[in-house]
C-alpha cells in the first residue's frame, strides 16, 4: 500500500536503499512466495491423489450415494457430502448473520459504553472455545433440548416436509446448523462491528441534523457503508461452517441418505465424513477421503469468488475501497 | 466364574462404583484444598492484558482520560485476568489430583509381575494401530517399561488401517489390528519383512455389549435374529411381538426403538456385524464391514459417543466394547445363543467364545475364526479379537530383540490377567500358548 509512510516526500527521488530496506523487502516477499508455495503443494497433494481414488471408483463419484471406499471394487460418491455440508452451512448463515449483525449495530451504536465492552469481551470469549467442547455441548445439552422445537415445527411447518420430525433424538443437519452458527456468530459478529465503527462520523452527524432517528441513520449511512464488510464477515463465517469437522461429527447422525426433512437424522459433510473414515482407511479409502476433501476445497474457492464478486460490485458504497 | 442368573455384573461392578465414588470425594477434597492457592495467585495481581482481544492495544491510562472510565476499564481488566487465573490454577490443581488415578490400586501387582518379565533390547519401540486395544497396550506399557527402562515402548493408538498402514511402510515394529490382515496386505507385507510375511497374533479379546436403555425394563435378552431386525429397522417398537416372546416377565414399554451404531469406521462394527451376519443370516444380509451399512437408525461418533446416547434416549440400544457399558452404568442385553441360559456380556464368557474358535491362519500366522453360533455354555459369542502384527522373519534388527521380548510378556500369564481389570477378555489357554511359542521363533 502506498500510504503506509505519510511524511515520506513527494515525488520520483529515489530514497537510498539501505540494509533493513533489503531484508524487508525479501521477507515479505518470501512471505508471498512460500503462501503461493504452500497452496500450490496443497493443490497437487489433494489432485494427485484425488485422481488416483476417482480412477478407481466404481460408481460415480458426483452422483454414488454411498461411500464404501474400503470396499473391493470401492464405490463411493460425493452427493450427500455436498449437499450436507451446503446445507447446514446455510442454516448456519441463516441463523447467524442476522442475529450477529443486530449484536454489531447494538454494540457499536446502541449500547452504552459500560455495556458495549463486556459484550464485546463475551463474544470473543465464545470463539476462543474449542470445537470439540462446542460439540460436547451440543451433544449434551443441544441435542437433549431442542426435541421441543423439533416437535413445534413439525407441528406448524410439517406439511412443507422439510420440517417433519417423527421423533427420536435431535441429530440432524438442521442442529448441526444451529450449533455451527452459535460458532461462526463471533467472527462475523466481529468483523461486522469493526466494519459499523468505521462508518463515518460525519455523514452519522449529519444526516442527524436532518433530524433521521436513530435507526434511519443506520438504516441510511451505516448499514450501505457496511454491506461488503458484513458479506465478507459471513464469508469467513461460511468459510469455518463449511470445514467445521468435531463439532458436527460429535451431535450429526450421518447417513449416506439425502432426507427430504432437515429434521431427520441423515446425511454428512465433508470434514464430519474425512473424521469418520481417516483412521480406518485402507489405501484407497484414504485417497477417496482425499478427494473429497478436494471438492471441499474447490466448494470454498468458489464461495471466496461469489463473495469477491458481490463486493466488487458494491464498492460503490464502500467508502473502506475507495 | 459361572454366569449367574440375576442381572448387572455383580461383585465387579459394585467394588467398580465404590471405587468411582471414593474417587470423586478426592476429587473434591483435592479442588477445596486447592481454592485458597488459587485466590492467592489472583490477589498477587497478574499482568495486565497487553491488548484488547479485538486486537486494539490496550491505552495506558492517561491523564487526559476521564477518571471513571479508567476505573472501569482497570476492573474489568483485573475482573478477567482474575477468572482466567482461577480457571487456570484450577485446572492444574485437578490435573496434579487426577494423575494418580492410573497407578491406584496396580502399585503392588506391578512390581510382582515386572519381576517375570524377561528384558531384552533397547531403545525405542514403536508400534502403532487399534485404538480398542489402547487401555490393554497402556497397562501392559506401564508394568513393561517400569520393569525394563532400557527400552522406550510407543503405542499410538492411531486405528487398525493406519497402524498396518504404517507397519508395511516400515515405520513401526509391530501393528495393532483388530482383523485379521487381508491377502493383498500380506502380499504387500513380504517387501518389509525380507524373507518372511506379516503374521497374526491373536492378544487381546474383548466382549462387545449391547446396552439398552428402556424405562421399566433392567432386564432384556434377546437373540440374534431379533439384534439383526432392530437394527435394520425392521423391529421398530419395544412392544413387538418378538422381544415379548423371549421376554415373558418384562414390562415392555410401547416406545420407539432408536438404535444406535458408530458413525466412524471401527473393528467393534465390523465384529459386531459378523455376528449378526453369521448367526441370523436370513434377517441380517448386509456385508460386514468397517462402515455401519445397516438401515435406519442413528449413528454416533466412537464408543462414547454410543454410550452418551444410549444413556440419553429413552427407548434407545447400541453396542460398545464391555468397559464403556460399565463405566457408564448402562443395562447389557444377555443372548439367546441356544443355550441354556441366556448369556452375560462379561470377560469370562467372551473368552469361553474365544476358546470356541478355530485358528485359519496358515504357517505361523494365528488369525482366528470365531464361531459366532456357538451354543457353549456361558460362551458370549459378540467377541472381538484383536491381533498384534509382526513378521515371522525378517524384523528390523533394531528392534527385534525388544519386539520379542515385550510380546512375550503380553502372551505371558501376568500379562494375560492384567487384562480382565480393563474389561477385556484373556485370549484362552489353547491359544495363547501357540502365540507363546510363536512369539519366541520371531527372527
Amino acid at each position: 500500500m502506498a500510504t503506509e509512510n505519510p511524511p515520506a516526500p513527494a515525488g520520483p527521488a529515489r530514497a537510498a536503499t539501505r540494509k533493513g530496506d533489503r531484508i524487508f523487502l525479501g521477507l515479505s516477499k518470501g512471505s508471498g512466495i512460500a503462501l503461493l508455495a504452500i497452496m500450490a503443494a496443497i493443490a497437487v497433494f489433494l489432485t494427485w491423489r484425488a485422481a488416483l481414488a476417482i480412477s478407481a471408483d466404481e460408481g460415480n463419484f458426483l452422483t454414488t450415494f454411498e461411500w464404501d471406499a474400503n470396499a473391493t471394487p470401492p464405490r463411493f460418491g460425493i452427493a450427500v457430502l455436498a449437499f450436507g455440508t451446503v446445507v447446514s452451512s446455510l442454516i448456519a448463515m441463516v441463523v447467524a448473520v442476522p442475529i450477529a449483525v443486530g449484536i454489531a449495530l447494538f454494540i457499536s451504536h446502541y449500547a452504552p459504553r459500560r455495556l458495549a465492552t463486556p459484550l464485546g469481551y463475551v463474544i470473543d470469549l465464545l470463539a476462543a472455545v474449542p470445537s470439540i467442547v462446542y460439540g460436547l455441548w451440543g451433544a449434551l445439552f443441544l441435542v437433549p433440548h431442542l426435541t421441543g422445537l423439533y416437535e413445534w415445527l413439525d407441528d406448524y411447518l410439517g406439511w412443507t416436509g422439510i420440517f417433519s420430525y417423527e421423533g427420536g433424538a435431535a441429530r440432524s443437519l438442521f442442529t448441526a446448523g444451529i450449533l455451527l452458527a452459535i460458532m461462526i456468530l463471533p467472527i462475523v459478529t466481529n468483523v461486522s462491528r469493526e466494519v459499523f465503527r468505521q462508518a463515518p462520523k460525519m455523514q452519522e452527524e449529519a444526516a442527524l441534523a436532518l433530524g433521521a432517528t436513530r435507526w434511519e441513520v443506520i438504516r441510511m449511512s451505516v448499514l450501505p457503508f457496511g454491506r461488503s464488510g458484513v458479506i465478507s464477515a459471513s464469508m469467513l463465517g461460511l468459510g469455518r461452517a463449511l470445514g467445521e469437522t468435531m463439532a458436527v461429527a460429535t451431535v450429526l447422525s450421518p447417513s449416506f441418505l439425502i432426507q427430504t426433512s432437515l429434521l431427520e437424522p441423515g446425511g454428512g459433510t465433508f470434514a464430519q465424513n474425512i473424521a469418520a473414515g481417516f483412521k480406518e482407511a485402507g489405501s484407497t479409502g484414504r485417497d477417496a477421503l482425499i478427494a473429497s476433501g478436494l471438492v471441499l476445497f474447490v466448494i470454498t474457492l468458489l464461495v471466496n469468488g461469489a463473495a469477491r464478486l458481490i463486493i466488487a460490485r458494491r464498492k460503490e458504497y464502500s467508502g473502506a475501497n475507495a | 466364574m459361572a454366569s449367574r442368573p440375576g442381572r448387572g455384573t455383580g461383585l465387579t461392578a459394585e467394588v467398580h462404583s465404590a471405587f468411582t465414588h471414593l474417587r470423586r470425594l478426592l476429587h473434591l477434597i483435592c479442588l477445596i484444598s486447592a481454592l485458597p492457592r488459587a485466590r492467592r495467585s489472583v490477589k498477587q495481581g497478574p499482568r495486565p492484558i497487553a491488548r484488547e482481544p479485538d486486537g486494539r492495544p490496550v491505552v495506558a491510562p492517561g491523564p487526559r482520560k476521564e477518571l471513571n472510565e479508567v476505573k472501569l476499564q482497570r476492573t474489568i481488566r483485573l475482573r478477567t485476568a482474575a477468572v482466567g487465573a482461577l480457571v487456570v490454577s484450577g485446572a492444574l490443581v485437578l490435573s496434579a489430583c487426577g494423575s494418580d488415578d492410573n497407578s491406584g490400586g496396580s502399585g503392588g501387582e506391578t512390581s510382582k509381575a515386572a519381576s517375570n518379565i524377561k528384558c531384552d533390547g533397547e531403545g525405542k519401540l514403536l508400534a502403532s494401530g487399534s485404538s480398542a486395544q489402547k487401555n490393554a497396550m497402556d497397562v501392559w506399557t506401564q508394568t513393561y517399561q517400569s520393569a525394563c527402562g532400557n527400552t522406550q515402548l510407543n503405542y499410538k493408538p492411531t486405528g487398525s488401517g493406519a497402524g498396518i498402514q504404517e507397519f508395511l511402510q516400515g515405520k513401526t515394529a509391530f501393528a495393532g489390528s483388530d482383523s485379521a490382515l487381508k491377502p493383498d496386505e500380506v502380499a504387500k507385507s513380504k517387501k518389509v519383512c525380507k524373507g518372511g510375511q506379516a503374521i497374526d497374533l491373536p492378544m487381546v479379546g474383548g466382549p462387545v455389549a449391547v446396552t439398552y436403555n428402556v424405562s421399566g425394563v433392567d432386564d432384556l435378552v434377546l437373540d440374534a435374529d431379533t439384534l439383526a431386525k432392530i437394527f435394520d429397522s425392521k423391529i421398530t417398537k419395544w412392544n413387538d411381538p418378538a422381544i415379548k416372546k423371549l421376554n415373558p416377565d418384562a414390562k415392555l414399554p410401547g416406545t420407539k426403538i432408536q438404535a444406535f451404531h458408530r458413525s466412524d469406521e471401527s473393528g467393534t462394527t465390523d465384529n459386531f456385524t459378523k455376528y449378526l451376519n453369521t448367526a441370523a443370516p436370513g434377517s441380517w444380509k448386509h456385508e460386514p464391514a468397517k462402515a455401519w451399512a445397516g438401515k435406519g437408525g442413528q449413528g454416533a461418533d466412537g464408543s462414547s459417543g454410543i454410550a452418551t446416547n444410549v444413556k440419553q434416549n429413552d427407548g434407545s440400544i447400541g453396542y460398545v466394547e464391555l468397559s464403556y457399558a460399565t463405566g457408564n452404568d448402562l443395562n447389557t442385553v444377555k443372548l439367546d445363543t441356544g443355550a441354556k441360559e441366556p448369556v452375560e456380556a462379561t470377560t469370562d464368557n467372551a473368552s469361553k467364545a474365544i476358546a470356541d474358535a478355530k485358528v485359519v491362519g496358515q504357517g505361523k500366522d494365528l488369525s482366528l475364526e470365531l464361531n459366532y453360533k456357538t451354543k457353549t455354555e456361558g460362551a458370549y459369542p459378540i467377541t472381538l479379537v484383536t491381533y498384534e502384527i509382526a513378521c515371522d522373519k525378517g524384523n528390523k534388527k533394531e528392534s527385534l530383540d525388544a519386539t520379542k521380548s515385550f510380546l512375550t510378556y503380553t502372551a505371558s500369564e501376568d500379562g494375560q490377567k492384567a487384562l480382565t481389570e480393563k474389561g477385556y477378555a484373556p485370549i484362552p489357554d489353547e491359544i495363547i500358548t501357540k502365540v507363546r511359542s510363536t512369539v519366541d521363533g520371531l527372527k
